[in-house]
């Protein structure tokens, strides 16, 4: 017999892996603003996300530890000098998905370090939201991240967006590196920031720059832009790492595998998808992004940037990562709701392609989870819906430019600098909620990679023909139909994998048996 | 070298909040003995329904009924209170994130275009404040110094605003196709579909609903 601590290990590597069976029962799959009940053929690999890591016991006793005993740094109380000027920035709603319940972690976190800011005689302190060139957070969005006692005591002067299109407020720092003013001009930048799957590095750079500067990095990496930045800057990072709790209380089952689902459970399952099917999309939504999600933070680190995204980002790989046995045929994707650009908006066909051709199918360590030139299925409507307020360049992106070419390069060539200028997108972003006029070709050449990858896509369930067409993807009625279409193209012993996610999931594909 | 480009800007309802009439009316309410201007106020008054029908039904025979109202005036007392109707009654009206927009424009790189059906004195100072490079108005006809009601052909107005773009692109070597245009009203659909980027701004029912059909962005300025 083998001894416990082998059995454990198997258990822990392979309790994430079910091969659907005969008596297997349906799966639970995300297809927008609905939810689907789906048969897998027999011998689907299903890849299920690791049950959520248990949160820190007391956080704020958390953050007091890490800011005290800092990652390459000293601690942040010995930084401090009165009458310095600090910067706090933040990330914008893109972190968590979807928007965790209140207080947010970012809360808790600021009235730490206020206080302490407070005790240390630094008054000339501003909170920056570092969302780049994403949509401004609204007043209601940003006294939500960072409670109202704080909003009210820094609104509105010293709480608010980075605005990368105002030509005052942006300082360039040479080597074609333009940052925001504020943040450039103080002694300390403190970046409090919040992980989850660990999809690669994350810098405040990106969020505290502009066009240009974006522009002049894509061919050296976000990466190389960071570590730039980070010597131009003093910077103090906070970094939490959030365990994968997406659903909680009544919808609590969503979390776990169908296999494990009680007669409570399947109830309440029917319930939600009969209240959902009987509702309007619109109200759908509004109903799902009020379901605020119980994330719980599983560590915070401290210190230099570099260092402490390292330490985030081993504790979130414990959480986050799946070890899997070799590479699919066909990938299965239920697309949810939300996504990092849709928050309180609506997922639109260009960031169906960004989902699904990017976030979801980058979502691997080393080797694809996708063997070049397979099949990807992704769940969803794929209505041909825009959020005008938020997404305004797209809506032209997708009727204007697509039909015309879906090629990177001649988009980029042709019409990204039009988009970037075009004044009506810069006043939408600067003075409404639009993200910025390039951001649907920023989407676009972020799923570049996936176009070439993916030998087909298929979306099933899609509502109308031209959507599809117009991405270059097949459509199909229901899943099973696109299940069928999909092994007609890469064979009937095709190996089939079904992501389940949300939560999403990091896979680290290992050879095949 | 990339081709010159411009922004053309409708100015009443969508850079201020008044329309051609306050114009009139301000200048009703500044000529003559206080029985006069007092007559002229009413009539003004009287004649609202007359310029919101024919503004419904055809701007053209509006901007000509609208021109009528100005005869007799002394072409230098129009002038002399031009720049007192920008001070007194224009500059105030001007919406705030008009100034960021043109703004905007200019750092796109184009030239800025103001296209109105206001007769051109009573805008040329808000062109002027706002740092237009070309102002295209309706002109009014003076004989012997005394403005005679008739407006001078193109009316700016409609398919005619349309044209006027149109020519001042082929004159000054502007590409329609780069440009933008800017308009708060359903009549100016032409000018908005001629030019390569159009936006409908703070738009009247009928436009907001073109705009959202024809994909073009929607401004609401404060």
């Amino acid at each position: 017999m083998r001894p416990l601590k082998t059995l454990k290990k198997l258990y822990e590597e392979e309790a994430h892996i079910v091969v659907t069976e005969r008596s297997s029962p349906p799966r639970v799959i995300f297809s927008g603003e609905d939810l689907l009940q789906e048969y897998l053929p027999e011998g689907t690999r299903v890849i299920l996300p690791r049950p959520p890591m248990g949160g820190v016991p007391n956080l704020k006793a958390a953050v007091r530890w890490a800011l005290n005993h800092p990652e390459g740094s000293e601690p942040l109380h010995a930084l401090l000098k009165p009458g310095m000027r600090v910067t706090v920035a933040l990330d914008d709603l893109s972190v968590p998905l979807p928007p965790m319940r209140a207080p947010d972690v970012r809360q808790t976190i600021l009235e730490i370090v206020l206080e302490l800011f407070a005790d240390s005689g630094v008054d000339d302190v501003h909170l920056v939201v570092a969302n780049g060139l994403n949509r401004r957070l609204t007043p209601t969005e940003l006294r939500r991240m960072v409670g109202g006692r704080i909003y009210d005591a820094f609104g509105p002067d010293r709480i608010y967006n980075h605005d990368a299109e105002d030509p005052g407020g942006m300082v360039s720092k040479g080597e074609g590196v333009a940052l925001n003013r504020r943040a450039a001009e103080s002694n300390l930048i403190v970046y409090v920031s919040l992980s989850g799957v660990p999809t690669g590095p994350r810098t405040v750079a990106t969020g505290l720059t502009d066009y240009a500067t974006l522009k002049a990095a894509e061919a050296k990496g976000v990466e190389r832009l960071g570590q730039a930045v980070e010597k131009i800057l003093r910077i103090f990072q906070i970094e939490a790492a959030l365990n994968n709790r997406m659903f909680d209380g009544p919808a609590s089952f969503l979390g776990r595998k169908e296999e494990e689902y009680t007669e409570i459970d399947r109830l309440k399952l029917q319930a939600m998808r009969f209240g959902l099917q009987r509702l309007p999309r619109t109200a759908k939504r509004k109903l799902l992004f009020n379901l605020p999600a119980a994330y719980e933070v599983i560590g915070v680190h401290a210190g230099a940037p570099a260092a402490t995204r390292e330490k985030v980002a081993e504790l979130c790989a414990r959480q986050h990562v799946v070890p899997v046995e070799g590479q699919a045929d066909v990938l299965i994707f239920g697309v949810p709701y939300v996504s990092p650009h849709s928050v309180n908006s609506i997922l639109n066909p260009i960031l169906l392609q960004a989902v699904g051709l990017g976030d979801l199918l980058s979502l691997h360590r080393g080797t694809p989870l996708l063997r070049k030139g397979g099949v990807i299925v992704l769940c969803h409507p794929a209505y041909d819906e825009f959020e005008p307020a938020h997404h305004p360049s797209s809506i032209e992106f997708f009727h204007r430019l697509l039909p015309e070419t879906r090629d990177a390069k001649i988009l980029k060539e042709k019409y990204e600098r039009a988009f970037a200028e075009n004044p009506s997108y810069v006043h939408l972003y600067r003075k409404g909620n639009a993200y910025h006029g390039v951001h649907p070709f920023q989407l676009w050449y972020r799923s570049e990679a996936g176009r070439q990858h993916a030998g087909k896509v298929i979306v099933a369930g899609a509502e109308n023909n031209h959507v599809p067409e117009v991405l270059g993807w097949d459509r199909a009625d229901t899943l099973s139909e696109a299940i069928e279409a999909a092994r007609g193209f890469a064979g009937r012993s095709a190996q089939l994998s079904f992501v389940h996610s949300p939560p999403s999931l990091l896979t680290d594909v290992r050879a095949g048996a | 070298m990339p081709p010159a480009k411009a922004a053309f800007f409708d100015i009443e309802g969508t850079l201020v909040r008044t329309n051609v009439v306050h114009a009139y009316a301000y200048y009703a309410a500044n000529r003559g003995s206080a029985l006069g201007i007092a007559a002229r106020l009413l009539g003004t008054v009287a004649s609202i329904p007359a310029f919101a029908g024919l503004d419904l039904i055809d701007r053209k025979a509006f901007q000509t009924f609208h021109g009528r109202y100005y005869a007799g005036f002394s072409e230098d007392r129009l002038l002399a209170l031009a720049d007192d109707y920008f001070e007194d009654a224009l500059k105030g009206a001007i919406y705030p994130q008009a100034y960021d927009l043109i703004d905007e424009a200019r750092r796109a790189g184009c030239r800025i275009v103001m296209v109105s059906g206001a007769l051109d004195f009573t805008v040329h100072p808000l062109a002027h404040h706002l740092g237009a490079d070309h102002l295209i108005a309706n002109r009014l006809q003076f004989v012997g110094g005394f403005a005679s009601g008739k407006l001078i052909p193109p009316i700016i107005e409609g398919a005619n605003k349309a044209n006027a773009v149109r020519n001042f692109c082929v004159r000054e070597g502007v590409a329609l196709d780069q440009s933008y245009g800017y308009s708060d009203s359903v009549s100016d659909y032409a000018m908005l579909s001629v030019v390569g980027r159009p936006t409908a701004v703070n738009p009247d029912l009928r436009l907001r609903a073109l705009a959202r059909a024809y994909d073009w962005p929607v401004l609401d300025l404060s």
